[in-house]
C-alpha cells in the first residue's frame, strides 16, 4: 500500500485512482477548532528559531495570530493563554514544497501535454483527511501541485493546512501562484503503456523540450498581440478588436511576466539544463526544480540560474531516472549555493519531513541548522512567502510545531501544531477524544445495520403482500422501503460529519 | 498475471543502461571479502550491546573464522588479531530485515530488472535465492544502514507491486548482504513459504482497460472462496503426496515438484509467511492454519492489533509493515500504524519490523525508532530488527545477538543504530570486515569533486 502511494510520483494518476478505489466512506470536514486566543504565550521551550539560533527555556508571545515577541523570558500579559512547553521543542511550521493533499479526484489532466488552463485551486477538498494527518506531522503550509503527466501541467496553489476551514480559506493569502512543469519519464509516459491506448506526444525528452518551447513561442506571440493592443489603446486608438482570450496561454504569459512561479518536476541532469536553457531563451525564471534527483551533478548551473531545488531525502531506484539518486543530493546542492528544500510528494512522507531533513546531516554532513532550514525557511523562500512564515521571528505568522523531543530525531512526536496562532492539532486532545469517537462510530454502524435489517424486512413483507395479491395485478416497485432506507443512510452520513467533527 | 510494463524498445534501452553501469557493478563486487583478510579481529574499548544480556561497557569482541569467538568485559586479545579501537563507539548485532526483494529487483519500473514475482497463482517451488543478483546496487546501499542479513521474499510487493502477486508466491531465502557469489550469500535457502492471503475485493483496478471496476459482494466472496478452496486443495494434495513419499519409493508415485515443495510445509518444518493486513483476512488465515495444522508467520499485519489475543495464544509472530504508513481507514487514529507495535508488545505478541522493499530497506531503523516514539520500549524495538526476526525464521542459533559461537554479523556505530543521524563505522558479515562503499557514495565523491564550470 505504502509502496503504491510512494510510487505516486511515477504513476500518480494510477495511484489516485487506486486510492479512490479503496476509499469506502466519504470524508467530512472537522468543525473549525476553537477560535484562536488573541494572546497566547508558549513558555519554557527549546526554541529553534531557524533565523537566529536556539533559545533554551525560551518563550514566544503570540498576538492576533502573529509572533509578537521571542525571547528568554517574557512576562505573561494579562489574559494571555499559556502553553507550558517545558522540556519540549518549538520550531516553525513545516513547509512542504511538493504536495498532492487536499485535491479532489485525479491530480493529472493527462489528456494533453500542455494543460496550463486547469487550476488546482478549483478542486481543493478541505475534507481530505490527509490535511489532518499532515498537520499531525507538523506541516502548516503545502505547495499543492498537479501530477507530472504533462510537460506543462496546471496551475498550483500554496495552502495553509487550516483543517476545518472551507476550501476558500485554505489558500495562503498573497502567495504567488505557480504552475507545474514536468520533464523526463513521466510526461513522455515511459512507464504508463496501456494496452489499446495510443501513445501520446511527446514520448521522448526531445519532444518534451519541443512541447515547452512551442507553448512559450505561442505565449510570446499572444503576449505581444496583447501588448500591442494595450499600447495602441492607451495611445488613444479607438475601435480596436482585442486579441482573443486564450485560457491556456494566459498563465504562460504570467510566467513570462514573472507573476507566476514555475515548479518543474525533473530528474536527470540533461533535462534540468534543458529547461534552464529554454527558460533563459524565453526570459523567464524557473522558481523551483522539483525532485531534481540528479541536481547534484549540475549544482553549479542550478545555482547560477537562481532556481531553487526541492528534493527527496533518500528515494531511489523506482525508475531509471531515479537510479542515480543519492541521499547526498541536498547536501551537495546546498554546498554549491543552491537554495534547497526537502519535500514529500506524498501524504505519508509529509508527516515526518523533519526526520527526512535530518538525513542530510548523516548523508553529506550538513549542520543541524542547514537541515532545519530545508523544511522551513528554504521552502518559504522558494514559494515567496518567507516574509510571513519559515522562521520564528517577531511579526511573522504564528505557524509553529511543538515536539516532545529534538525534531531532528526519529524519536520526536508532534504535540501541537499551530497556524496563525491557533491550535489546529493537539495530540493530547486527539487521544482524549478517541474513545468517544469510537463509541459514536459503533452507534452509527449499529444504526446502519438496523436500517439494512429494516430494509430486508420491508422487502420480505412487500414480497409477501405481492404473493397474496391476485395474479393479474401488476406488482408495484417497492418504492417505499427503498426510499426509507436511503433516507436512513443520509441521516447516518450527516451524523458521520459530526463524528468527524470531533477530530 | 503481471501488468506488462516494459516494451522491447525499453528493454534494449535498459541493456544500454546496464552496459553503462558495468564499471559500477565490477567495482561493487570488489567490496566483498578479499583473499588476504586477517583471520581474526578484536574490537576493543567499545560499549557492546549483545542483546543477550546487559550492555558491556569497555568491552571486547573477538571474531575468528567468521564467528564470534568471545565477547565480554575481560577478554584477552589474541596475538594474530587485527585490533580495532572502538573507543566512543558502540557494537550491535547487524540488523536483519525480514521482508525485502533484495537482489530480485533493481529498478522497479524496468520489468527486465525485476524477478520478484512469478506469474501464476501457485508457485510453491520457486525459490528466491535462485534469482538473487549478488551485484545488485541495493545490497551495498542497504549495508550502510547497518543491515547485514535480509530475507529475499518472492511475491512480497514493493515498488513493482502493481497487479496480483499470486497466492502461493514461492520460498523466501535468508541471505547475507555480502558475497562473491549467491552461494556465499546464502544463510538459508528456504525459510518460509509465501502466501498472499486472498482478499474479498469488491473494488479492483483493471490495468488492461485502466479503469476501476466494482463487483457485487457475493461475486467477490465467491472468488475469495474459490481461491481459499484451491489453497486448501494444494495443502491437502501435498499431504497425500507426503504420505506417498513416506510409504514408497520414487517408482510408486509420479514426482510433482510443486507438491514436493509443499511437503516441508505440511510436515510443519517450513512456516507459511502469510501476507494479510485486514483483520478479516488475518482471522481467516489463522483459522485456516489452525484447521490445516500449519505453522504460520503473519506478514503485513496492519490490523494485527484487532487479533492480538488470537495471535498471542497461538504464538503466531508478525512481520510488521513499516510504521511510517498511513492508516488503512480514514477514521482510524492518525497514528494507528505508529502505535501498533507498542500495543502488540504489551499484549505479548512477538513481532519484527520489515521494510517490504529494497530502496526503503535503509529506513528499517527509522521505522523501529518511530515505534519507540509512540510507546514501544526501546529494547524491544532493537530486538525487533535483530533477534526477533532471527528467532521467527529459526535462525537465532546463527544470527541476531552477539554471543560466542554465532556468526559474526556485527556493526560498530557512533550511536544508536535506529537513529537517523547515526553512522555505521565498521560492518562485519560472516566475520569479514565489509566495505561501506557503494554506488551512491561514489557518486557523492565524484560530483563533490567536480570543478566549478
Amino acid at each position: 500500500m505504502k509502496a503504491a502511494v510512494r510510487y505516486s510520483c511515477l504513476v500518480v494518476f494510477t495511484a489516485v485512482l487506486a486510492l479512490n478505489m479503496v476509499m469506502v466512506s466519504r470524508t467530512f470536514a472537522a468543525d473549525p477548532p476553537d477560535a484562536a486566543p488573541t494572546v497566547l504565550l508558549i513558555q519554557n521551550a527549546t526554541i529553534l528559531t531557524v533565523s537566529h539560533g536556539t533559545i533554551e527555556h525560551g518563550s514566544i508571545l503570540i498576538r492576533d495570530g502573529k509572533i509578537a515577541e521571542v525571547g528568554q523570558s517574557i512576562a505573561k500579559p494579562q489574559g494571555a493563554e499559556v502553553i507550558d512547553a517545558n522540556g519540549q521543542f518549538v520550531m516553525p511550521g513545516i513547509i512542504d514544497c511538493h504536495s498532492h493533499i487536499a485535491v479532489d479526484g485525479s491530480v493529472n489532466e493527462g489528456s494533453v501535454s500542455v494543460s496550463s488552463m486547469v487550476n488546482i485551486a478549483d478542486v481543493l477538498n478541505p475534507d481530505d483527511i490527509d490535511i489532518y494527518r499532515d498537520l499531525a506531522g507538523g506541516v502548516t503550509v503545502a505547495n499543492v501541485l498537479h501530477g507530472s503527466a504533462n510537460s506543462i501541467g496546471g496551475q498550483t496553489v500554496v495552502i495553509k493546512l487550516r483543517w476545518g476551514a472551507p476550501a476558500s480559506r485554505l489558500p495562503f493569502e498573497g502567495a504567488v501562484p505557480g504552475i507545474k512543469f514536468a520533464l523526463g519519464e513521466n510526461p513522455k509516459r515511459s512507464n504508463f503503456s496501456v494496452r489499446g491506448q495510443e501513445k501520446r506526444y511527446p514520448s521522448t525528452r526531445m519532444g518534451v523540450e519541443e512541447t515547452i518551447r512551442a507553448a512559450f513561442t505561442e505565449a510570446r506571440d499572444y503576449k505581444s498581440r496583447w501588448d500591442d493592443y494595450n499600447k495602441r489603446t492607451s495611445a488613444g486608438e479607438k475601435n480596436l478588436i482585442p486579441p482573443r482570450r486564450d485560457l491556456r496561454l494566459d498563465p504562460l504569459v504570467e510566467v513570462l511576466e514573472g507573476k507566476r512561479y514555475v515548479h518543474a518536476h525533473c530528474y536527470r541532469e540533461d533535462e534540468i539544463l534543458m529547461l534552464l536553457r529554454v527558460a533563459k531563451e524565453f526570459g523567464f525564471k524557473v522558481r523551483t526544480l522539483q525532485h531534481v534527483l540528479e541536481g547534484y551533478k549540475v549544482a553549479d548551473e542550478i545555482a547560477a540560474s537562481g532556481a531553487g531545488a526541492s528534493t527527496f531525502s533518500d528515494w531511489w531506484a523506482y525508475k531509471v531516472e531515479a537510479y542515480d539518486a543519492i541521499p547526498y543530493n541536498a547536501a551537495i546542492m546546498t554546498r554549491r549555493g543552491v537554495l534547497v528544500s526537502i519535500n514529500s510528494d506524498d501524504a505519508e512522507e509529509a508527516t515526518h519531513l523533519n526526520q527526512e531533513a535530518a538525513k542530510s546531516i548523516r548523508y553529506g554532513g550538513l549542520s543541524r541548522e542547514e537541515a532545519l532550514k530545508m523544511v522551513t525557511i528554504n521552502p518559504a523562500m522558494q514559494l515567496g512567502i518567507d516574509k510571513r512564515v519559515g522562521s520564528i521571528d517577531v511579526g511573522k505568522d504564528a505557524d509553529l510545531v511543538i515536539y516532545n523531543h529534538d525534531p531532528l530525531s526519529a524519536y520526536a512526536v508532534v504535540q501541537k501544531t499551530l497556524i496563525d496562532g491557533r491550535v489546529y492539532f493537539d495530540r493530547a486532545r486527539d487521544i482524549a477524544e478517541r474513545a468517544d469517537r469510537e463509541k459514536e462510530k459503533k452507534a452509527l454502524i449499529e444504526k446502519e445495520k438496523k436500517a439494512a435489517e429494516k430494509k430486508t424486512e420491508d422487502k420480505k413483507s412487500e414480497d409477501k403482500k405481492q404473493n397474496e395479491k391476485k395474479p393479474d395485478e401488476k406488482p408495484k416497485p417497492p418504492q417505499g422501503s427503498v426510499g426509507s432506507a436511503t433516507g436512513e443512510t443520509n441521516v447516518v452520513r450527516a451524523e458521520c460529519a459530526g463524528a468527524r467533527g470531533a477530530l | 498475471m503481471r501488468y506488462p510494463r516494459a516494451t522491447t524498445m525499453f528493454r534494449n534501452w535498459l541493456f544500454f543502461v546496464m552496459a553503462l553501469a558495468l564499471p559500477w557493478i565490477v567495482r561493487a563486487q570488489q567490496s566483498t571479502p578479499k583473499a588476504d583478510a586477517p583471520k581474526a579481529y578484536a574490537l576493543v574499548h567499545a560499549k557492546i550491546f549483545t542483546l543477550a544480556g546487559a550492555p558491556i561497557e569497555n568491552g571486547t569482541l573477538i571474531i575468528r573464522d567468521g564467528k564470534i569467538a568471545a565477547v565480554g568485559g575481560q577478554v584477552e586479545v589474541p596475538q594474530d588479531a587485527q585490533v580495532i579501537n572502538g573507543e566512543g563507539l558502540q557494537i550491535y548485532p547487524g540488523l536483519f530485515d525480514p521482508i525485502t526483494q533484495m537482489g530480485l529487483r533493481e529498478i522497479g519500473a524496468v520489468n527486465s530488472t525485476v524477478d520478484s514475482t512469478e506469474t501464476g497463482n501457485y508457485n510453491p517451488d520457486v525459490v528466491a535465492l535462485t534469482a538473487v543478483s549478488p551485484s545488485s546496487e541495493h545490497i551495498p546501499v542497504t549495508r550502510v544502514a547497518g543491515i547485514t542479513e535480509v530475507l529475499a521474499v518472492p511475491a512480497s510487493g514493493g515498488m513493482d507491486s502493481f497487479g496480483p502477486s499470486g497466492v502461493i508466491g514461492g520460498q523466501a531465502s535468508a541471505i547475507y548482504l555480502s558475497g562473491w557469489t549467491v552461494d556465499d550469500m546464502q544463510l538459508k535457502r528456504s525459510v518460509a513459504m509465501v502466501v498472499n492471503w486472498p482478499e474479498i475485493q469488491t473494488k479492483t483496478f483493471d490495468f488492461a482497460t485502466f479503469s476501476r471496476k466494482e463487483k457485487p459482494y457475493p461475486e467477490a466472496k465467491q472468488e475469495y472462496d474459490k481461491q481459499v478452496t484451491e489453497l486448501t486443495d494444494w495443502i491437502e494434495r501435498a499431504r497425500h503426496y507426503a504420505q506417498a513419499m513416506g510409504h514408497g519409493g520414487p517408482a510408486d508415485f509420479a514426482r510433482d515438484l510443486k507438491l514436493e515443495a509443499l511437503v516441508p510445509v505440511v510436515r510443519g518444518q517450513l512456516p507459511l509467511l502469510i501476507v494479510a493486513d485486514r483483520s478479516r483476512e488475518i482471522r481467516n488465515a489463522i483459522e485456516f492454519c489452525d484447521k490445516q495444522n500449519l505453522k504460520m508467520i503473519l506478514a503485513g499485519g496492519s490490523e494485527a492489533y484487532k487479533l492480538k489475543d488470537m495471535l498471542r495464544s497461538r504464538s503466531i509472530p508478525v512481520i510488521l509493515r513499516p510504521v511510517l504508513t498511513l492508516p488503512l481507514d480514514e477514521d482510524d487514529p492518525y497514528d494507528r500504524l505508529l502505535s501498533q507495535p507498542a500495543e502488540l508488545s504489551a499484549a505479548g505478541v512477538k513481532f519484527a519490523f520489515g521494510s517490504f522493499d529494497n530502496s526503503f530497506a535503509r529506513r528499517l531503523g527509522q521505522n523501529a525508532a518511530n515505534a519507540v516514539a509512540y510507546g514501544l520500549p526501546y529494547d524491544e524495538a532493537l530486538k525487533a530488527v535483530t533477534l526477533y526476526p532471527a528467532q521467527i525464521f529459526g535462525l537465532a542459533d546463527q544470527v541476531g545477538t552477539l554471543e560466542s559461537g554465532k556468526i559474526a554479523n556485527v556493526i560498530v556505530t557512533n550511536g544508536d543504530p535506529l537513529e537517523i543521524t547515526s553512522e555505521v563505522r565498521y560492518l562485519f558479515i560472516r566475520g569479514q570486515l565489509t566495505s561501506l562503499d557503494n554506488r551512491q557514495k561514489r557518486l557523492f565523491e565524484k560530483y563533490s569533486a567536480r570543478p566549478k564550470p
